[in-house]
């Protein structure tokens, strides 16, 4: 759509402009300052440079909880896209069961994310959870408070339980938008169901598929809640990621100038991938002549 | 033509997801000794005391209070300012309006975490610490951005012709907005709202840092149930039904446009 060329619009933003400055500039540049500066109490702080940072980027601690997240989002990533693909191709397409399975996925995307852990807390539980119960009633030796593991395991299967939805509905969604003059010609040539996949569905599933997919990772980089009411970041620190890293840092430990400098940084990253987020939108925009 | 599916794969996903829930509603429908000492599919011993404990104490059902106050300015806030944010967007080109709009989705991504310890101090400082505005405030980060990017996949939408023939009609942009552009894009306000509500909702970090009594939401209420005399299963259990009925009451409303508000108005 052409744009009117019109700088009054400033005003309709400025309410949005006033809210979102004052809840994330304000606060961002209390961790600059933070980061910037030592103190040894009383509120007295001095110039520290980039002592911090420093400090940060050879942390082998960092780098143990910068591990564990790409791992973590790896796996989820790696389960969760061909599943939800998987999903999204055998889910009706449409009357009341179409209606009944669109509800019942959306389910676990609005538990609150304490729930979804303490549901999860509860289940694996070996005392008096089912799945806990029925893997030592199969001869499994599993415990997740205990076996780092076991423990990853559940925090897996946790996000997979959680988010595959996600991936499916979008995919869905790319899928119903597909004429269904597509599957009458891919029928006329005879093609293989793997090739309507390829060379049909997959094609027309491309946007969303990679919306889906950076927002599972955005989501789970920062994941904080759900493992730590599983596993509070153990056994050990086990699986203790950035984000439940950083929060024992500030809040438990009160290291603010490494933990700015840590969030700073770990701001960097988000940044960037919401660049790509964006840049994959605005073509997907373009694309599509809007 | 239809490409053949097998109901048996969607079966077994269903199940996968229901199980864990099924888990928690029976948890919560059993008394503690049940849970501990025996272990069965169903609750044997059917009881609501779970129920309510959480209904009658005061110190319980005030977080749901408390959640739904925060929840609500949030959801009022949000839409306020991002409405015309969103119009402004979709409608004109102004200098920095990609710059900005590009800044609101870093706020949407932005992790919780790192603002936890700076939201602490900001609202300490102004004295709104323990507050319900302080909450919604705060929630604003990430639920303004959310509602400006959906909002405004709904309006593009709208033809253009449709302002264009108000204005000749002698309509005022306020008395426009709200007459005939509002309820056009009724059920994308819905949207919105709706996201804002479950995002606010769920989210547990900032709501727990930001309060200790007054305004302490349902999910930091939950973790009190680890007392010196153990766990108490079936209440805890209890109050996580309790805080999954909101969202399963208005999803059907909102089922074919869920891919669209977590793809932020973008399918």
């Amino acid at each position: 759509m052409d744009k009117v060329q019109n700088n009054k619009a400033w005003f309709l933003v400025l309410p949005v402009l006033v809210v979102v400055a004052f809840s994330a500039v304000l606060p961002l540049m209390t961790v600059v300052n933070y980061a910037t500066n030592d103190t040894f109490g009383n509120n007295q702080f001095f110039w520290a440079g980039l002592e911090w940072f420093e400090e940060m980027v050879t942390s082998s601690r960092l780098h143990d909880a910068l591990g564990r997240q790409i791992l973590f989002s790896g796996i989820i990533l790696a389960i969760e896209v061909p599943l939800g693909i998987y999903i999204a191709l055998n889910m009706p397409k449409k009357g009341a069961w179409a209606s009944l399975c669109l509800v019942l996925m959306a389910l676990p995307l609005l538990i609150p994310f304490n729930v979804v852990g303490t549901i999860w807390q509860i289940f694996g539980r070996v005392d008096i959870g089912l799945l806990g119960r029925t893997l030592a009633a199969l001869g499994v030796d599993y415990n997740y408070t205990n076996d780092p593991v076991d423990a990853w395991a559940t925090v897996v299967v946790m996000d997979v339980w959680h988010w595959t939805s996600l991936v499916a509905l979008l995919c869905y969604a790319g899928l119903q938008s597909i004429p269904q003059a597509y599957y009458q010609a891919a029928r006329i040539d005879q093609a293989s169901r793997w090739a309507v996949f390829r060379y049909i569905e997959l094609p027309k599933m491309k946007g969303v598929l990679l919306i889906a997919v950076l927002l599972r990772f955005m989501d789970s980089f920062m994941i904080y809640t759900e493992p730590f009411v599983v596993t509070g970041g153990g056994p050990g620190n086990a699986t203790t990621f950035l984000s439940i890293d950083l929060v024992k840092m500030a809040v438990g430990q009160f290291d603010l100038g490494p933990a700015a400098a840590f969030s700073l940084m770990y701001f960097l990253v988000i940044l960037l991938v919401s660049w790509v987020f964006y840049t994959v939108m605005t073509s997907l925009d373009r694309q599509e002549g809007r | 033509m239809r490409l053949r599916y097998s109901p048996l794969v969607m079966t077994l996903y269903l199940l996968f997801l229901l199980v864990p829930i099924y888990w928690l509603v029976n948890m919560s429908l059993k008394t503690n000794t049940e849970i501990t000492s025996s272990f069965s599919l169903y609750p044997r011993d059917l009881t609501l005391r779970n129920y309510v404990v959480i209904l009658t104490d005061p110190s319980w059902y005030m977080g749901y209070v408390n959640s739904i106050i925060y929840v609500t300015m949030n959801v009022v806030i949000s839409l306020t300012v991002a409405l015309p944010a969103a119009y402004a967007f979709s409608r004109y080109s102004f200098m920095g309006d990609k710059h900005l709009f590009f800044w609101l989705l870093t706020n949407r991504m932005a992790p919780p975490a790192v603002f936890a310890l700076p939201f602490f101090q900001l609202y300490s400082s102004v004295g709104l610490f323990d507050t319900h505005i302080a909450v919604a405030l705060a929630h604003c980060l990430f639920n303004v951005p959310l509602a400006v990017w959906i909002l405004e996949g709904f309006m593009r939408g709208v033809p253009k012709e449709i302002d264009e023939t108000a204005y000749i009609d002698g309509y005022s942009f306020p008395r426009f907005f709200v007459k005939i552009f509002m309820p056009l894009i009724a059920s994308g306000i819905g949207v919105a709202a709706f996201f804002c509500f479950m995002f606010s909702w769920v989210e547990l970090l900032l709501s727990r840092t930001l309060t200790s009594v007054n305004a302490k939401p349902i999910a930091a209420t939950m973790t009190r149930t680890v007392s010196a005399s153990g766990m108490d299963w079936g209440v805890l259990a209890a109050a996580g039904v309790l805080t999954i009925v909101p969202g399963a009451l208005v999803i059907y409303f909102v089922r074919n446009y869920i891919a669209k508000g977590f793809a932020l108005g973008r399918v």
